[in-house]
């Protein structure tokens, strides 16, 4: 009955929750600015208005073009079922699925660079460019941060890794965590393309990433590509809220308001970086992943040296 | 009962022979041929059905072995000196043969339109009888368990792929990438030949066998094993030793690079675990060796192939890449045996291997289709291409087919090998006490990078070459491959898509393989179906294909006909845009070049501008190897040019010759005239 329970709340969040957390970081930035601020559901709004849009379909594309927001918003749901989002186990879990799951957020970087790519403009083609540059250097972060956590829980699914371990791990070896918890921060702002990596409200299309890559869908494709972005941003979100708030409880009744309020707070705290960062120069946005896989790395580092 | 009785003891018999009948078969497939005249077509129909009837038949006993759980040999006495007529068949070899066959036999049938005869009259012949011979002695090779007749199959392969390499020896470029691979294959058998003579002094045969650990000292083990690595390394393009590969594979002929990269760089794998099988107790700094060759290889390879601007260049340093992911695994496998752990032997090997079928297929596949934009748009320039997916749509989706594999993405079969190897390092971080052994893990973030590059090289490729607009004009007038060409890439495109969704069905051939290979102490290995979630890739494979499908759909159906509006790309408004101010290739990679600069060091030759009004200008970047055009050729030219001081001696003069002759009889006789002794009875009297 409680599996049932959790198996209906992990689907729902999972579909429902994502554009939410877009809706929470632009309230925080107005905040901070002093603005009211759009609707905490205006992205909700957003996304009805575009899927009954028309469409502009450039005439260079091909069926790649469509292909892109479509693999991506499914490859970014499945990764979704493999994260305990409230600590309890994830609908789909075996050992080894932490890859899976980074594949899967690669598969969909991949097929949105080609759709990009597919346009033919040089500006999609500067930010596809810039989207795998800079995967390349956050990869051996995620997964330095991600072996750390194995080490630490002994598991090798991401429901052991994020489940009911992590307050254990806390106490265990605090100082890993923490340097875990800041590099997968990075990681989570640089895939989403936030600041400091990106800004997602420039109107500039030669310093933009993500946004530029996007520049020539509209429409239901635009609705795919918005909404695909939103849920990666709630998975990688839920893996960073699943190692700050490591509540762990057997009744759906806590955990998953727990999760929802933690969630929340990792939005509030994104809001509150993009209001108080600029965004970086483009050349300089490589020292600060690897500044990120030196702080995933050394808390990994850290534990090899403690067990011995 | 009766009945089935004699077909089984049949069954042994046919499996050795049938892959020897076919390999012989195969290497003749090119020899009518050569006794037709330059204008008959008819020579390229009979070696095609030879060449398939002979695949077809190894094929059968390949098969019949892998289901057989014994090896099948087959020993005749050879009238020759040295050795003896030794095949053996067992799951090792047997596991190798499938991609060593079929590749071959699907690059016959692209050949048949890709090289044919009445358009390449003085090449043709002898392409298809050197094409026939590498094959078959693949075939022979793998099979081979004596040094010396293993030496004839290896240098049967070897010269043949010299020819095949030079197949267009009209051209300057073919020409030298054949010297360089001539010389390194070289290099390689001499390091064959120093690996079984220290075999025969330790056993006094040249056969490959197990050897017991009092026959096999540490420092002769030693020496068989980094000899191996130099042999095999330099035929697989293990990093450091890859210098013949990617000039070899952009300069022979497509179906010939495909059969290269996808088969014959195997034969170095398959020489690197027949020779770690004969060590039943290796040292563990072997297996630590191995692995940190492959992460070199692996990493620095697709570093290269992302600066590249050749097609056929580029997917050749992705073969450095893939084959160091498959020594990763093997090199797993060592530090399994070292240690005693049946699992990470399992994985290790069993993932390296799984790896070796895959890489065979979808790199076959990238090589068949690229040939294909290679034979319509005559560039194998990147740069020069673009828009052909909308007039080559099929071998467009070919390409992405294997652009997935190769990045190993899910759901096809690059992510199960991967996946299986990523698995075997993770179970390194477990065990209580690893000490130095937890380094190992270090691999995992390594073959990230490596997954994540390959992804970025084959966004840049596939960008590229198949979507925007066409970067020429006449690149709008080209059109789709035959179906020569397709149906090879179709076959390989569908093996791709089946093993990633239904690996369970080719586990069982790994786990014979890997039990085959497991000659040391530690516990029997387990199935590689209990160790690795199958199930899960099964399903995942259904999920995302009918999830993708059914998105597609949904969004189709979104995206209403009538409603749609078809204009220009956004070009903020440029007046004149132009194809040729798309995103490049080189621009593309530029980013990762920039990072990467230490390694790959690109030499950009960039105008100045030091005027108010510039002129035209031109800009230029090209990527060296560094092993062999920094290293390499200025030490072996630092060597001729002292060799050539050399020739001070030889004046042509026949007096100063009959001088050396005299120095040379009077240096004899005073090496007979005991001078120390002398010496010493003048001073002591």
């Amino acid at each position: 009955m409680i599996a049932m329970i959790d198996l209906i709340a992990h689907v729902l969040l999972l579909l429902l929750m994502p554009p939410l957390l877009l809706g929470v970081i632009v309230k925080t930035k107005a905040a901070f600015a002093g603005r009211v601020g759009a609707p905490l559901l205006q992205p909700y709004y957003d996304l009805i208005k575009l899927f009954q849009k028309g469409t502009v379909l450039s005439r260079t594309t091909t069926w790649v073009f469509l292909a892109g927001p479509t693999v991506t918003l499914f490859a970014v749901m499945v990764a979704g079922l493999l994260v305990p989002l409230s600590g309890r186990p994830a609908p789909l879990r075996f050992a080894g699925d932490f890859i899976l799951f980074a594949y899967l957020l690669a598969l969909g970087r991949f097929f949105t660079a080609l759709a990009a790519l597919d346009t033919g403009s040089s500006f999609e083609g500067m930010g596809a460019s810039r989207e795998v540059t800079f995967a390349c250097l956050a990869e051996p972060a995620l997964f330095l941060g991600l072996l750390a956590l194995a080490r630490l829980s002994g598991g090798l699914s991401l429901t052991a890794l994020l489940g009911g371990q992590v307050g254990g791990a806390w106490i265990a070896a605090a100082p890993t965590m923490v340097l875990v918890v800041g590099g997968l921060f990075i990681i989570l702002l640089v895939e989403n393309s936030r600041i400091p990596f990106d800004d997602p409200n420039t109107h500039l299309e030669l310093t933009m990433i993500h946004e530029v890559m996007v520049l020539d869908h509209g429409g239901p494709a635009l609705g795919a590509v918005l909404y695909g972005a939103a849920v990666k941003l709630f998975v990688l979100s839920a893996v960073v809220a699943r190692l700050m708030v490591p509540v762990a409880s057997e009744r759906p009744v806590i955990h998953w308001p727990v999760f929802v309020v933690s969630m929340l707070l990792v939005a509030v705290l994104i809001g509150v970086v993009e209001s108080v960062m600029a965004r970086l120069r483009l050349l300089h946005v490589p020292n600060l992943l690897l500044g990120a896989c030196l702080l995933t790395g050394l808390g990994f580092i850290l534990l090899l040296g403690s067990s011995s | 009962m009766t009945e089935v009785e004699p077909a089984h003891s049949l069954a042994p018999l046919l499996a050795i022979w049938l892959p020897i009948a076919g390999g012989i078969l195969i290497s003749a497939s090119g020899v009518p041929g050569l006794f037709l005249s330059r204008r008959s077509a008819g020579g390229e129909g009979v070696s095609a059905a030879l060449h398939i009837l002979g695949a077809t038949a190894a094929l059968a006993g390949a098969v019949l072995s892998l289901g057989s759980g014994s090896p099948a040999v087959l020993d005749i006495a050879w009238g020759l000196p040295l050795g003896s007529l030794r095949f053996e068949l067992d799951g090792l070899s047997a596991v190798f043969l499938p991609p060593l066959i079929l590749v071959p036999a699907l690059g016959t049938v692209y050949g048949l339109r890709y090289w044919r005869q009445s358009e390449h009259p003085t090449t043709g012949r002898k392409l298809r009888a050197f094409y026939g011979l590498l094959a078959g002695s693949l075939v022979l090779l793998t099979m081979a368990r004596d040094g010396v007749l293993f030496l004839f199959c290896w240098e049967g392969m070897a010269l043949s792929a010299f020819f095949l390499v030079t197949t267009d020896d009209q051209d300057r470029e073919a020409r030298e990438a054949g010297w360089v691979y001539f010389a390194a294959t070289h290099v390689g058998t001499l390091a064959l030949f120093g690996i079984f003579s220290i075999v025969h002094a330790m056993t006094g045969s040249f056969g490959f066998d197990p050897l017991p650990r009092d026959a096999a000292p540490i420092g002769a083990g030693s020496a068989v094993f980094f000899l191996g690595l130099i042999a095999f390394g330099l035929k697989s393009g293990l990093m450091p030793l890859h210098v013949w590969l990617p000039g070899a594979h952009a300069a022979a002929p497509s179906h010939v690079s495909a059969v290269l990269s996808g088969v014959v760089l195997k034969t170095g794998i398959y020489g690197l675990a027949r020779v770690t099988w004969m060590f039943p107790h290796p040292p563990m700094f072997w297996g630590a060796v191995l692995l940190a060759l492959g992460m070199v290889s692996g990493i620095v390879g697709v570093m290269f192939a992302i600066a590249q601007h050749d097609l056929k260049r580029l997917l050749a340093y992705h073969s450095i890449e893939n084959i160091g992911i498959i020594v990763m695994g093997l090199g797993l496998a060592m530090l399994g045996r070292a240690m005693a752990r049946p699992d990470w032997i399992a994985l290790g090997l069993g993932g390296a291997i799984l790896h070796v079928w895959n890489h065979s297929f979808f790199k076959s596949l990238l090589f068949f289709s690229a040939g294909a934009v290679v034979h319509r748009t005559h560039t194998r320039e990147i740069d020069r291409m673009g828009g052909l997916a909308h007039s080559m749509p099929v071998t467009a989706i070919m390409f992405l087919v294997g652009a997935v594999a190769i990045c190993g993405l899910p759901p096809l079969n690059g992510f199960v090998s991967e996946l299986m190897i990523y698995l075997g390092l993770l179970r390194t971080l477990h065990p209580e006490g690893t000490g130095p052994l937890a380094g190992a893990a270090f691999a995992v973030p390594v073959l990230a990078i490596i997954g994540a590059l390959a992804v970025a090289c084959f966004v840049k490729v596939f960008g590229a070459v198949f979507l925007g607009a066409p970067r020429r004009d006449h690149a709008g007038e080209v059109r789709e491959a035959p179906a020569a060409l397709l149906v090879p890439m179709a076959v390989l495109a569908a093996l791709c898509i089946g093993i990633g969704a239904l690996p369970a069905g080719v586990v069982p051939f790994l786990d014979r393989a890997v039990e085959t290979w497991e000659t040391g102490p530690a516990p029997r290995p387990q199935s590689l179906a209990q160790l690795a979630p199958l199930g899960w890739v099964t399903a995942i494979a259904v999920a995302v294909w009918g999830g993708s499908a059914l998105c597609m759909i949904g969004i189709c159906r979104l995206v209403r006909p009538h409603r749609v509006a078809r204009i220009g790309t956004w070009d903020c408004g440029y007046a004149a845009p132009s194809a040729r101010a798309q995103y490049s290739a080189s621009s593309f990679a530029q980013a990762l070049v920039a990072v990467f600069r230490r390694v790959v060091r690109p030499r950009e030759h960039s105008p100045r501008v030091h005027r108010l009004f510039p002129r035209r200008a031109s800009y230029r970047s090209h990527i060296h190897d560094v092993v062999l055009d920094e290293w390499i050729r200025p030490a072996i030219e630092r060597i001729s040019r002292l060799a050539m001081k050399l020739r001070a001696l030889q004046t042509g003069r026949v007096q100063i010759y009959v001088l050396y002759i005299l120095l040379a009889a009077i240096a004899l006789v005073l090496s007979n005239v005991p001078v120390i002794d002398l010496l010493r009875r003048m001073v002591t009297r």
